[in-house]
This record gives C-alpha cells, sequence and structure tokens, in this order.
C-alpha cells in the first residue's frame, strides 16, 4: 500500500510540474518596464532659441519668422512642402481606379463634408499661411510654411477661425519664436483633437481631454502613464509623419503599429498570443473610445437651415453638447462607445468627388480584407453616418460652399440657401450640378487606435466568444469558439444523450422492478 | 468469500486521474462551446488547456503501462460470448441470470466491454486528442507561403472536438450506470477504489462451471 502511495505521489506531482513548466512566465523586467522608461527619459533642447538675436524683435508678419527659421535650419521648409500636412493631398494607388491624389484638399466626409470652397475657414488647420478661395495659393512659397503651428512650445499659438491659416492677431510672434521645439500633445491636439469642427467630433479617440489625462484613459498619454507626445509614436523622417488615417489614405503604407514598439506576441499566454493573427492589438485593448467627453455618432444636414427671427441659433443637451445647430443641422453624440469591428489589410477605398452613388447608404470609405486574407487583422472602428446633400439627378454626392468671408458669396454659413451654396462649392470644385438636391444617408469608418486602456481593462474573452451580444457578432465567415457552434451537431448531440439518459432510465426501472417481482415471487 | 486482485495500483490511478479530468474538461468544454457558464470563459480555456496538458501527460504514462505490461492485450475484440453478453444485458439481468463472463485479473473486460473500449481509443480519444491539439496550436503556421500547413479555419477542427464530447458524455452516462449491474450495485465501484473483487459465491476460479467463463461487467 505503501508504494502505491508513493507511486501515486510522484506521478501526480510529474504531471502538476509538467503541466506548470509549459505555462509561460513573466519575464521582470518587463517590456512594458523597459519601454516606460525609455519614453520617459525626455531630451532637452540644444539650443535655446531665446537667445539667438534673429528671434529678439519684432515681427510684423508670421512669414517673417518662418524666414528666419529657415534661414538656419535651410532645406527643412523644402522636406515639409513635401508632406501632406502642407499639400493636402497624397498620391495612392487604388485599386481598379489607378493612381489617384487624394487628400483633404478633395475627399468628402461626412462632417463638414469637405474643404473645397471653405479654404478660409478649414485652412485654420493648414500648415500654411493664406490659403483663401479668393486666391490661388503658392505650394511653392516656402515663407508660408506655418513652423509655428507645429513647433510652438508656449502653448499660446493659435490660428484665427476664418483666417486662411493665419496666426490670431493676439498671438506674440516673437515669444512663440523662441519657444520652439519638438511638437507636443498641445501642438498636434489643437487641429486633430478638434477635427470636423468641435472637440472629439471625428476620431472619437482623439479627444482635447487628453491634453492632459490619466492612464485610464489613454496608457500612452496619460500623464501618470507613459507622458508619451504624438510624435513618440508618429515618428518623422524629414517632416515625413509616420502614420495615417482610412478615411483618407488608400495604400498600405507608412503606417504606425502597435508592434513598432511591442512585440508580436507580448502576452504570456499562448492563446492571446495566437490570436495576434488574426486580431489586431487594438480590437481588445481599447475597449471603449470617448471616455471622456462625448463624440459625434451621426449627423443630419436635412434640419439644417433653421432660423429663429431670421438668425441662426444652437440647442444644447443638458450636458452642454450642441444637438442642434442651424449652420450644420442636427447630431447624435455618444460617450464610452463600444466599437464595431471590422477586417482590414491596411488599404481602403474612397467615395470620390464625381463617382456615381451605386448602394444607399453610400460607403464614403470601406476598409478591405476578410478572414481569408492573411494581411487582414480584425480592427475596431467608429461608423459615423449622416444624411448629407446630394444630386439626385447625376446621383453623386454634392461639395456645397459652407464657408463665405462676406453674406451673399453662397457660403451657406451665411446665407442658409442650399442652391447657392452647392453651385458654388461645386463651381469651385469643377463639378456639374443639376440643380437638384436632396438628401442622402451616407456611411464612414473610422479606425480607432488610441485611447489604449490599461490591461486591467482590456476587452474580456467572453465579450466576443459568446453567443450574446459577441462584439465580432457581425463579423461572418469564420468559426469563433463560444460564439458559433453547428445546431445540427449540437443537437444530434443532445439527443444522443437523452437517448443514452433515457436507456439508463428504462433499463434501471427494468431492473428495479424485476428484482422486487422475484423477491415477492420467493415470499410467496 | 473469495477475493481476487483484478486492478492494480497504476491502472487505480491512470483510471480516477483520468476520470477527474474528463469530467473537468466536460465542464470547461461545455462552457467554452457556449452551452454552460461557471468559470467564465477565460477561466473556461485556461483550465481546459491546462487539464489537457495534464490528461495529455497522463496518456502518455498510460500508453506506456499498456504496451509494457501486455494490458494493451485486453482490448482485443472477440467475438466469443459477445451474443451472450448482449443477451445478459437485455434479458439476463432481468431474471437474476449469472454473468456470462467472468472478471480476471488476466481478462477484466467482458467482450462488449472490449469492442466499446476499443471504439473509445482508437476513436473518440484520438479525435478529440487530435483535433484538441489543433485547437491548441492552430497559430497559421506558414501565413498562406506553404499551401499545406495552412488550416482554413477552426469549423472543422471545432466540430470534430465537440462531436467527440457529446459521445463521450453519452459513454460516461452509460458507465456510470453500467458500474451498478456488477454482483452488487456498488461491487464494481469498489473494485475500482481497491483493485480487489469479491466474486460471487461459489465462482471460485476453478469451479468447473465456469472454465469458459471469462471477463465481467464494466
Amino acid at each position: 500500500m505503501k508504494r502505491v502511495i508513493i507511486v501515486t505521489v510522484l506521478i501526480a506531482a510529474a504531471l502538476v510540474a509538467a503541466s506548470v513548466a509549459l505555462e509561460r512566465r513573466a519575464t521582470d523586467p518587463s517590456e512594458t518596464d523597459l519601454l516606460r522608461r525609455r519614453y520617459r527619459a525626455r531630451e532637452t533642447a540644444s539650443v535655446d532659441h531665446a537667445k539667438f538675436p534673429q528671434l529678439r524683435k519684432r515681427f510684423a508678419k508670421p512669414q517673417e519668422v518662418t524666414h528666419e527659421c529657415i534661414a538656419c535650419h535651410n532645406g527643412r521648409a523644402r522636406e515639409v512642402m513635401k508632406s501632406s500636412h502642407w499639400n493636402w493631398e497624397r498620391e495612392e494607388y487604388i485599386p481598379g481606379r489607378g493612381i489617384r491624389y487624394v487628400g483633404k484638399k478633395n475627399i468628402l466626409n461626412n462632417f463638414c463634408i469637405g474643404t473645397a470652397g471653405s479654404h478660409q475657414s478649414c485652412n485654420k488647420c493648414h500648415i500654411g499661411y493664406g490659403w483663401s478661395d479668393e486666391k490661388p495659393f503658392d505650394f511653392a512659397d516656402s515663407l508660408n510654411v506655418d513652423c509655428l503651428a507645429c513647433h510652438d512650445n508656449s502653448n499660446t499659438y493659435v490660428k484665427a477661425s476664418g483666417g486662411a491659416g493665419l496666426p490670431d492677431s493676439s498671438v506674440n510672434l516673437t515669444l512663440v519664436a523662441q519657444s520652439v521645439g519638438l511638437p507636443t500633445r498641445t501642438t498636434c491636439g489643437t487641429c486633430h483633437f478638434f477635427g470636423g469642427g468641435g472637440n472629439n467630433v471625428k476620431h472619437g479617440d482623439l479627444d482635447a481631454a487628453m491634453f492632459a489625462t490619466t492612464r485610464t484613459v489613454d496608457v500612452h498619454m496619460g500623464l501618470d502613464g507613459g507622458d508619451m507626445q504624438c510624435t513618440d509614436c508618429h515618428t518623422a523622417h524629414k517632416h515625413q509623419m509616420k502614420g495615417k488615417t482610412y478615411s483618407i489614405s488608400s495604400m498600405n503604407r507608412n503606417r504606425v503599429a502597435c508592434e513598432d514598439c511591442h512585440s508580436a506576441m507580448p502576452h504570456n499566454d499562448d492563446i492571446l498570443n495566437e490570436h495576434t493573427y488574426k486580431v489586431a492589438c487594438q480590437s481588445c485593448h481599447i475597449p471603449l473610445f470617448a471616455r471622456v467627453n462625448k463624440t459625434k455618432l451621426r449627423w443630419d444636414w436635412s434640419t439644417a437651415g433653421r432660423l429663429r427671427n431670421g438668425e441662426p441659433y444652437e440647442e444644447k443637451d443638458s450636458s452642454g453638447t450642441d444637438t442642434y445647430m442651424s449652420i450644420k443641422g442636427s447630431f447624435v453624440w455618444a460617450k464610452n462607445v463600444r466599437p464595431e469591428y471590422a477586417w482590414s489589410n491596411g488599404t481602403a477605398s474612397h467615395y470620390l468627388l464625381g463617382d456615381s452613388i451605386v448602394a444607399v447608404p453610400v460607403k464614403l470609405n470601406e476598409l478591405h480584407g476578410d478572414y481569408g486574407d492573411p494581411d487582414a487583422r480584425i480592427i475596431p472602428v467608429k461608423i459615423h453616418t449622416a444624411l448629407q446633400p446630394y444630386d439626385p439627378v447625376y446621383r453623386r454626392i454634392v461639395q456645397p460652399k459652407l464657408f463665405a468671408p462676406r453674406k451673399g458669396e453662397g457660403g451657406y454659413w451665411q446665407d442658409f440657401s442650399w442652391d447657392a451654396s452647392i453651385r458654388a462649392g461645386m463651381a469651385l470644385a469643377g463639378e456639374p450640378y443639376s440643380g437638384h438636391m436632396g438628401f442622402v444617408e451616407t456611411e464612414m469608418v473610422w479606425p480607432v487606435n488610441h485611447m489604449v486602456a490599461p490591461k486591467e481593462d482590456a476587452v474580456r474573452c467572453g465579450e466576443c466568444h459568446t453567443r450574446n451580444d459577441s462584439r465580432l457578432a457581425g463579423l461572418t465567415g469564420f468559426y469563433m469558439p463560444g460564439r458559433d457552434y453547428s445546431g445540427a451537431l449540437d443537437t444530434a448531440g443532445a439527443t444522443l444523450i437523452l437517448l443514452t439518459c433515457a436507456g439508463v432510465v428504462v433499463h434501471g426501472a427494468a431492473r428495479v422492478i424485476s428484482r422486487r417481482s422475484r423477491r415477492r415471487g420467493t415470499r410467496t | 468469500m473469495k477475493r481476487e486482485y483484478i486492478y492494480r495500483a497504476f491502472e487505480r490511478f491512470w483510471h480516477w486521474t483520468q476520470a477527474l479530468l474528463i469530467l473537468f474538461m466536460m465542464i470547461t468544454g461545455f462552457e467554452i462551446h457556449g452551452s454552460i457558464s461557471f468559470f467564465g470563459f477565460d477561466q473556461a480555456v485556461r483550465y481546459h488547456s491546462l487539464a489537457a496538458r495534464a490528461l495529455l501527460a497522463l496518456i502518455a504514462f498510460a500508453i506506456f503501462w499498456h504496451l509494457t505490461t501486455g494490458e494493451w492485450r485486453q482490448y482485443i475484440p472477440t467475438r466469443s460470448h459477445l451474443r451472450a453478453q448482449l443477451a445478459y444485458y437485455l434479458f439476463g439481468i432481468f431474471r437474476n441470470a449469472p454473468h456470462p463472463t467472468r472478471k480476471t485479473g488476466l481478462s477484466k473486460l467482458n467482450p462488449l466491454q472490449r469492442l466499446v473500449y476499443l471504439g473509445l481509443k482508437i476513436l473518440v480519444i484520438p479525435v478529440l486528442v487530435l483535433s484538441g491539439l489543433l485547437y491548441m496550436f492552430y497559430r497559421y503556421p506558414s501565413r498562406h507561403a506553404i499551401e499545406a500547413l495552412n488550416i482554413e479555419g477552426l469549423r472543422v477542427v471545432a466540430l470534430l472536438h465537440t462531436a467527440g464530447a457529446f459521445l463521450l458524455v453519452a459513454f460516461l452516462i452509460a458507465h456510470l450506470y453500467l458500474i451498478t449491474t456488477g454482483r452488487t450495485p456498488v461491487s464494481n465501484l469498489r473494485a475500482m477504489i481497491t483493485g480487489w473483487e469479491e466474486l460471487e459465491a461459489g465462482e471460485e476460479k476453478d469451479s468447473p462451471g465456469n472454465a469458459a467463463r471469462q471477463g465481467a461487467t464494466p
């Protein structure tokens, strides 16, 4: 008996040891610890621009600042002028359409629709001085490069509203010129957090709260997290920024990936690591977006243009968010939004001005990829829907002119006339307009990449691997444990089990009855 | 009353460890399948994989044991007394007829058991183990570089695994019931715990009427 116990214990111990040894251990220090240390160490500027005599003077025009910048940093303006920040377009190869130049210059979205016709207003976020619809902008003039928009470290630089990219008159150009440095969350966020005409309107994961936030909102940018700046990930070589968004870009190139810093197999669990073949990191690590402020989920242009006493007005909900604006229509906003999920292989197609509408809702951009595509992974996205103006005769989305510096020039925000604004906008875009307009349902997909949550807040396995309201319920064409099953097989299996149980019950009952009757038989 | 040593220590250890592991894997497995919820999906997967590794190790030991001791011969199917054994379960058992075969250390399985356990060992368990291994190590090994190594999806793997699981559940239910068909309802259970089986009165090994009998119930 003693021998039996010893052997049993030995074998059990061997089994336990084997299972434990096969589980991967956490390494110390972890990969994230090392990254945290690396990005915590901030570089300090090698020179103090405040001491340069060239910058210790009064600047009458911002172009004079640029002149001083490029006097020392020669050649840099030429780099900037090759960037999409400057050109607002990029060369893209679109399968089936060939090479097209696509960007903010000509792309249509379902927020403020497009920049054409409204440059004086939209170009508040252009890194140049003086791009308006009044006269052609000289893309070859390096003095128009706005170095300060990105390199101001004084946090006092603001561009004027409707000022065609020129700084606000309140800006002290001398102070700004003396305090230049690497771009910060503030310089980038001033434009990128406010895309679509307000905080967090477009992206949902880029919010003014991220100027200074906590790691629970964003592990990378949180002050108590990585305290990282945008350019830590969106690195630049010769002023060409890394990273892009599929609302505009079509090709799979120059992307920022989590794997640029983290390994492709970052978990201590093999099963989680296996997911990385088909699931992008963001899908699990961004459980919700718009976690601080609301983001816009729907924009209804058809209600725009209502006036009170001849004047435009705004309506706000209890939290102070615009729900209606005469100049823009009605909005639906949401906070803590659960992303939708889509396959993405890094390429996308776009509705381009002039395309015929083939299906409604009109997909203004579409991500490519499916389960069988070895380059495709599941990514989280924000879907933004809209009802926006179109030409029902030519079956095209139209580009209205929204902004004009004066009344009577066709600007919708000044005149509230769809006919005049579409006529003006389409003329500026060089496209025909039938003279009839209506509103059509459109859809845009915005990949969600920021607001990475602390790991303990990551999406739980059971939120996708479930039959009830799975996060991935919309993605089909593959088998996912916990979500999928074969109804026929489950029915067959349940039937087999029930039949076995029935057999046991019948056989057992027959045994009991026959034994009783035998006993009764022996008694009598 | 005469007793005979039927199940050796390793055999009992193997049987009960396997029983526990399989039961545990049934619970965690059907949770992963989405039929029940108990541990939560993440923990169910973790436990299921851990138990799977333990079971694989146990199976390796068991195969070694069966081969070195020659115990694998217990599963060689036989047609002799097959009909009698079937007739016993269908009719004889209700008339208190004697078992048509007798369990001994040399022949533990009756002809029906031999068939069923052989089926388990060469069909159900391999299907579960192989599909389970594919489940565990499913990682697009070649990223479509080598066609032959591609697993296009989990569907076939998962459905085979599920089918195997249903068969095993049905087996377990029948097995638990058939345990009670020994000399007394608990004599088979006791034998699998202690190793010793009490023989029916007058059923001594060398008693003349029993010469042809071999093997007994579950």
